[in-house]
């Protein structure tokens, strides 16, 4: 009679379910590992594939097209590496694109380890924009250094303090981000429009007089080195070293600070947390601050990097902080997915729209197509939710079983 | 009565991936008895009632009927072969009456259409009478207790013509005095001719009403023996496959200083509803004082504003003779409260976190876990290596997720945490709750020991037994107010009363 002390099949009580939305996704983001996110980029590719031979063309020619339109063709003749040619220089734009969407992906990433879901991007992204292009403009007669570091550091304070307004409200009066982000969105869009408009306090000194709600361009001291391509056509800039640091930097505040455990334990159980002796509410606050100057950062970059100035049909135009959800979701929240998916939506936002020949798909359509497949993309994260929930629950039920739990 | 088999299911096996839930497992009921099925968590007793239900299919074996074998695709089939079953946890709808509820889904109507109101209530009153049930068919479920409430799912299961009923743990939620009117119910409808299978892991009720006792382990049948000649401890010794101490070894506790004390103390609930309403009391350094009550009278709140979790409206908290105010968890941790949290798995552990996460989760930011915000993993694992040893947790390494933790060693990793870091004031509410046998000996044993040690244990528990064996005082708690405190002796019937709040208020 020596048996151990609890028997070992007992298998694990379930879970108890996350209350919050971006609980629920963090939740099933965590199961199915790396293949769940590459079948849903696979599954929008075959079915935006479809929809290309629906139209009479090539899926196959369309899809090379769009791979040598990101200039990821390069890879196969690394050694040519000038940007007249033009694979070199269609991944120049790709990975411009890719640096702007690490950050707004890490943006999002960062808030749902938090349990928060910062759908606020766009509006933390504009604000940084908005701010580097007054610091690249007005502040001239700094040294080179100390102008693009006191523009990127103002640019990613701007995001921080937008998005920490969601954090503090949530954290004092309880209103949901969601709700609360969306709306910043539409201020910060309303606030490009003023400050660009014609006598906006941001329209370029030139531009006044003919009436363009353009800014003007950054002081030369302001903008990033470009360390690949011609300056004067979009090169490719310091700041996509910067986005791959802030990767790291992202990995190592999460699991190597103090103020990560206390975002994660907050994300995955705010009773828990407080428990352990966390203050929940601050949290809120410091993870959006943290998420913001993510974004922030983004809008700094891209307008010193290549972007130079912005104008009020720009900021009407703009998106690319909406895809950085869709960026950590394909990602799941993690350094290395958040990457990864950065760099397919990077290749896709670009490849489709300067790759494609007319004679593989109607010039028509091939701006559509980008969308289509970002749309099937973020269509199937979100089904592989449903299905990963499906699955969930059905483990549950049986493991409740084996348990001798309830069964409902 | 008649002697004869109304039930019998041979050789069921139900697998589930990685597990064998129900292993060749032979069960039998007559007409008239009650017999119960006694099983630790996860021995199979709830898969082999959910097959018999019909919400699961056996893999392998027959179940007959008064003889006719069957093939359950659902409950519906069960229900019609005269089968019904109360879960644990109930499914009426509040708004509607008792009668409503009763005919719910099968309702008789007028004219094929209308619902008819008086016809059901009609019905139910016959149904109360014939079985003696005191309860009002056109009383609001909302209105009226949990004991009742049970009555009521009972009463859904009779109307449905069910002649065996399935009772899925009945006396968890229930207070002593009502689970000794529902075995009075249960005796009353066995006379006439019904049949009872009884859930239970619990020894000394099972004794009390149960004919036969089959008792199950890991999925396995062990035997079935007749209440007469059966014993706590034989059946201990069958659940587990050893022998257990049942009783806890514990000399008088020798009480010193005042390790706490709370004056006065009021707290509201989440509907900002008073919940804890003047509440004053002390623990002194070894002594395990004991608070007893049915759930939802305010303990809950009571630890909770001890602990920091909670901000209390007035009142005083000291620990070690020092007043803490607007304590916050932070300032009761450093102040030498630990806290074994009722729900373990909502509140004591963050379930997706590491077993070393979770071991520092108090202290992950100071020395050795971390300095100047950066964090040691190396340290979080070394810790957690210590408490794993020493206080025998199994089924995980430091880098396991506590999610595949089994309830008791997730419990272990909880206590295990609190007492490591050396607390004045130990506060344990509900720590074996859904534990089985084997790991509440052991919290048990080790919260006696850590008395021992010159802690002030406050134990809280809705399990009066519980209360009662380890308890050197005894707190009633009853709405919101100490209503009686008792030494160690007390008997469980006069503070069963006082839980309800009937009994004496001068009691010392």
């Amino acid at each position: 009679m020596s048996e151990s002390l609890t028997p070992p099949p007992a298998p694990p009580e379930p879970e108890a379910p996350p209350t919050t939305l971006a609980g629920r996704l963090a939740l099933y983001q965590r199961a199915g590992g790396i293949a769940t996110p590459v079948a849903t980029a696979l599954l929008a590719f075959a079915i935006s594939g479809l929809v290309v031979l629906a139209t009479g063309h090539n899926p196959i020619l369309a899809y090379r097209d769009i791979i040598r339109g990101a200039g990821l063709d390069w890879l196969l003749h690394p050694w040519r590496t000038n940007t007249v040619e033009t694979a070199p220089y269609n991944l120049t734009q790709t990975l411009l694109q890719t640096t702007t969407l690490i950050l707004t992906g890490l943006a999002v990433a960062f808030a749902f380890r938090c349990g928060l879901f910062n759908i606020g991007g766009q509006g933390q992204y504009f604000m940084g924009l908005f701010c580097a292009n007054w610091v690249g403009v007005s502040m001239v007669g700094l040294a080179r250094p100390a102008h693009i570091l006191l523009a990127v550091a103002l640019a990613a304070l701007a995001g921080a303090l937008w998005a920490a307004i969601a954090g503090f409200l949530k954290a004092t009066v309880g209103a949901h981000e969601v709700i609360t982000t969306i709306m910043l969105n539409w201020i910060a869009y309303w606030i490009g429009n003023y400050l660009f408009q014609q006598g906006g306090p941001l329209q370029g000194a030139a531009n006044k007089p003919l009436n363009i709600p353009i800014s003007g361009d950054v002081a030369r001291s302001a903008k990033l080195p470009v360390f690949w391509g011609d300056p004067d056509l979009q090169g490719l800039h310091i700041g996509f070293f910067v986005a791959i640091a802030m990767l790291f930097v992202f990995w190592a505040i999460l699991n190597r600070t103090r103020l990560g455990f206390e975002v994660r334990a907050v994300g995955y159980n705010p009773d828990a947390a407080a428990y352990g002796g966390i203050k929940v509410r601050t949290n809120y606050v410091r993870a959006m601050a943290i998420s913001g100057a993510f974004a922030g950062l983004a809008g700094g970059l891209d307008m010193l990097g290549y972007l130079y100035h912005f104008g009020v049909s720009d900021v009407q135009a703009s998106s690319i902080g909406f895809l950085g959800i869709a960026v950590a979701l394909l990602g799941r929240n993690t350094a290395i997915g958040t990457g990864l998916a950065a760099l397919l939506f990077g290749a896709l936002l670009f490849g489709t729209t300067h790759g494609l020949q007319s004679n593989v798909i109607d010039p028509s359509l091939a701006g559509h197509l980008t969308e289509m497949i970002q749309g099937l993309v973020v269509l199937f994260v979100g089904a592989d939710l449903l299905i990963l929930s499906i699955w969930r629950a059905r483990g549950r039920v049986r493991r409740q079983a084996a348990a001798g739990g309830p069964a409902k | 009565m008649e002697q004869a088999t109304v039930l019998e299911m041979r050789g069921i096996t139900k697998r589930f991936p990685g597990i064998v839930a129900n292993d060749r497992v032979d069960f039998d009921l007559e007409r008239g008895e009650v017999h119960a099925v006694l099983g630790e968590n996860g021995a199979g007793k709830s898969t082999l009632m959910n097959i018999l239900y019909g919400l699961y299919q056996a893999d392998e074996g027959e179940i007959r009927v008064h003889g006719q074998p069957v093939s359950f695709s659902s409950a519906k089939d069960a229900i019609a072969s005269g089968i019904g079953m109360v879960h644990q946890h109930f499914m009426l709808i509040p708004v509607m009456t008792v009668a409503e509820n009763i005919v719910l889904a099968i309702e008789p109507t007028r004219r094929g259409v209308y619902f008819d109101p008086e016809s059901a209530e009609t019905r139910v009153a016959y149904l109360t009478r014939k079985f003696n049930f005191a309860i009002d068919p056109r009383e609001p479920v909302e209105n009226i207790g949990v004991g009742q409430e049970q009555r009521v799912e009972i009463l859904k299961a009779l109307y449905r013509s069910a002649d065996i009923l399935i009772l899925d743990e009945p006396t968890a939620v229930l207070t002593p005095q009502e689970a000794s009117e529902l075995f009075q119910i249960l005796r009353g409808l066995t006379r006439e001719g019904m049949s009872v299978i009884f859930i239970s892991h619990k020894l000394n009720e099972v004794l009390e009403i149960a004919d036969r006792i089959t008792v199950l382990r890991r999925g396995k049948k062990v035997d079935t023996v007749p209440r007469e000649g059966a014993t706590e401890e034989s059946l201990a010794r069958m659940m587990v496959g050893r022998d257990v101490l049942l009783e806890v070894e514990k000399t008088p506790g020798e009480a010193g200083d005042v390790l706490l004390e709370v004056e006065d103390l009021q707290v509201v609930d989440d509907r900002k509803l008073p919940a804890v309403r003047g509440v004053s009391f002390n623990v002194r350094a070894g002594e395990i004082v004991g608070v007893a009550g049915v759930d939802g009278n305010g303990q809950s709140e009571l630890v909770e504003a001890i602990t920091g979790l909670r901000r209390a409206e007035s009142g005083e908290i000291k620990v070690g003779g020092a007043a803490i105010h607007h304590g916050s968890a932070r300032k009761m941790l450093d102040a030498g409260v630990g806290h074994i949290p009722e729900d373990r798995q909502r509140r004591g552990l963050v379930l997706e976190f590491t077993i070393a996460e979770n071991a520092e989760l108090h202290d992950y930011n100071r020395p050795p876990a971390s300095r100047w915000g950066w964090l040691f993993p190396g340290k979080f694992v070394e810790w957690a290596e210590r408490l794993i040893a020493e206080f025998d947790i199994r089924g995980g390494r430091p880098g396991s997720k506590a999610a595949v933790l089994s309830g008791g060693n997730q419990q272990k990793l909880v206590a295990a945490r609190e007492i490591a870091r050396d607390p004045k004031v130990l506060i344990a509410a509900q720590p074996t709750r859904g534990l089985d046998v084997g790991a509440i000996e052991y919290l048990h044993r080790r919260l006696v020991d850590e008395r021992d040690e010159g802690r002030g244990i406050l134990l809280v528990s809705l399990e009066l037994d519980e209360v009662l064996s380890l308890s050197d005082r005894i707190l009633v708690i009853y709405e919101g107010k100490i209503v009686a405190e008792h030494g160690p002796d007390a008997s469980e019937e006069e503070i069963g009363l006082e839980m309800l709040g009937g009994g004496r208020k001068d009691a010392a």
